[in-house]
């Protein structure tokens, strides 16, 4: 699909990021700015090269605190997204539970998670899940719940029971939905992990920055993001080409693509 | 002739009891192999016609019976297509062709057996509606009148007794159209099955059908009947002709009351 982009098309992504540093670095330098104050792109890359080994060792721990996350959400989310769209009643009374529930600050969780599993690993795995389950839950459920009245009623005339409808048409529907929230799912999952790293560890990017930040060390912290950006980029682009595998059929348009 | 499908003095609402009346002291019935035609003003309770006849929907009062046994479960002996051609989207068309039989009996028991045979059933049924040699390619690779021919062919996979057709062109441009109807007539002619039609196009009513029934507004019931005598097989160009057209006109008199 990309061997027909025009040249310009696919040294865009390349040529933003450059600019974007190129634009970081003079502004620090024509501005004077401090490196406690905001570090040039340079400063935080040599941070990332003389602290590559406690950098490596924490994005390793928030990886696999963040996966193991994600994947009880997925798990759960897909089984729950499952139940809500195969009965109404169901659907009605949990909705508004799970309203609720997402409508609590993840990091006003972390606290009760710490009472009860210490701190560490096990918050962070939890804060993960809880905050990533939301989107794929409901996506899901949506994909579910939009199956046309009309195909319903020629597979009900035919006999289908729910479960074959479910089969045949529900569940490879909602699959774009599924995977399409993947991505939104594995960026939160991050954020969980970092949220109760910063809050309750002695591990991970959370608490590396944490302690960067009380030692001053800027450009240490802006290390740490740039780690956590690249974990992060390499997970969603991994969720998109699991997506695009799994459901080319969704995405024949050119429109997103082009 | 006896009658295939047959309505005697049916009410329905939905909602339960409080819900307002969608078709009301509704009888009609159509024999077997006929092709009828329901034609009405819209929103005159077509498509709850089409509900209780095929055992979606169970009426509130009357009965309902289809090949002289009361309704009380789906219609498995009735195929349905409808405007929208509904194929799913990931499945080839004839993957699409093939869904009826992985849900109906006793196909679905023999689906894998005889899935050689089911596969040359379809593919003959494609080529029968002009769709030859498209049976790899997916839904969004079709054109909308192609769309709707390989949604015709997948009402009739499992050789239904009765064909049930919600305006199934409405979406489409004339010509298309026109060339669905033939599609459809000839289709009728081959397979000697009931076709029950329901449209809001009068030109497409005449030209099909045996015998057109008139729905008035909601609460829907039957004003009028018409049988349509114009020697088959018919060609497109008898749509231009007096006798046609003076029926057209008639039902058009009768709709127009209605909507009053």
């Amino acid at each position: 699909m990309n061997q027909r982009l025009p040249i310009m098309v696919r040294l865009a992504p390349w040529l933003f990021t450059i600019a974007l540093l190129v634009i970081w670095e003079a502004s620090v330098y024509i501005f004077k700015i401090p490196t406690f104050f905001l570090p040039p792109p340079t400063a935080v890359a040599k941070a990332f090269y003389d602290y590559w080994w406690p950098i490596y060792n924490n994005s390793l721990f928030t990886l696999s605190t963040t996966l193991i996350g994600f994947a009880l959400a997925v798990g759960f989310g897909l089984l729950l997204g499952l139940v809500i769209g195969w009965s109404r009643t169901i659907y009605a009374g949990i909705y508004p539970l799970m309203i609720g529930f997402n409508a609590i600050p993840k990091v006003a969780v972390v606290p009760i998670l710490v009472l009860w599993f210490g701190i560490g690993f096990v918050p962070a795995v939890l804060t993960a899940f809880l905050i990533s389950f939301f989107p794929i839950v409901v996506n899901v459920a949506t994909g579910l719940a939009t199956i046309e009245p009309e195909l319903e009623d020629v597979l009900k005339a035919l006999g289908a029971s729910k479960l074959d409808i479910m089969r045949k048409v529900g569940i490879p529907r909602s699959l774009p939905y599924f995977f399409g929230s993947l991505k939104v799912a594995i960026t939160l999952a991050f954020v969980g992990s970092v949220i109760s790293e910063s809050i309750a560890s002695n591990y991970g990017i959370g608490n590396l920055m944490l302690q960067a930040q009380a030692q001053f060390q800027v450009p240490l912290i802006f290390a740490g993001l740039v780690a956590l950006a690249i974990e992060g980029i390499v997970m969603y682009w991994a969720m998109a080409v699991l997506e695009r595998r799994m459901t080319g059929w969704a995405q024949r348009s050119g429109f997103a693509q082009g | 002739m006896t009658a295939f499908v047959d309505l005697a003095a049916v009410s329905h609402m939905y909602g339960g009891g409080s819900g307002t009346l969608a078709v009301d002291d509704l009888t009609l019935s159509i024999g077997r192999g006929e092709f009828a035609a329901v034609v009405g003003p819209s929103g005159c309770g077509k498509s709850t016609l089409m509900k209780l006849a095929t055992g979606l929907q169970f009426p509130f009062k009357g009965t309902v019976a289809v090949a002289g046994k009361k309704v009380s479960q789906p219609v498995k002996i009735a195929g349905m297509a409808f405007q929208a051609p509904t194929l799913l989207p990931w499945r080839t068309t004839l993957e699409n062709l093939l869904l009826p039989l992985e849900i109906v009996q006793p196909h679905r028991s023999e689906l894998r057996r005889k899935r050689k045979q089911y596969v040359e059933r379809a593919e003959n049924l494609l080529a029968s509606v002009g769709l030859g040699g498209q049976s790899e390619k997916y839904p969004w690779q079709l054109s909308g009148g192609m769309q709707m021919r390989a949604s015709l062919c997948r009402a009739l996979i499992h050789e239904p007794q009765l064909l049930m057709l919600d305006e199934p062109f409405g979406a489409l441009d004339a010509f298309t159209r026109e060339e669905l109807w033939c599609v459809i007539r000839d289709l009728h002619a081959t397979r000697q099955i009931t076709v029950v039609l329901v449209t809001h196009d009068l030109r497409e009513a005449v030209f099909l059908a045996d015998r057109i029934f008139v729905m008035s507004a909601r609460p829907g019931k039957i004003i009028a009947e018409r049988k349509v005598e114009l020697v088959r097989p018919r060609e497109l160009e008898i749509t231009f002709q007096n006798e046609f057209q003076g029926i057209v006109q008639e039902l058009r008199d009768h709709i127009v009351k209605a909507r009053q």
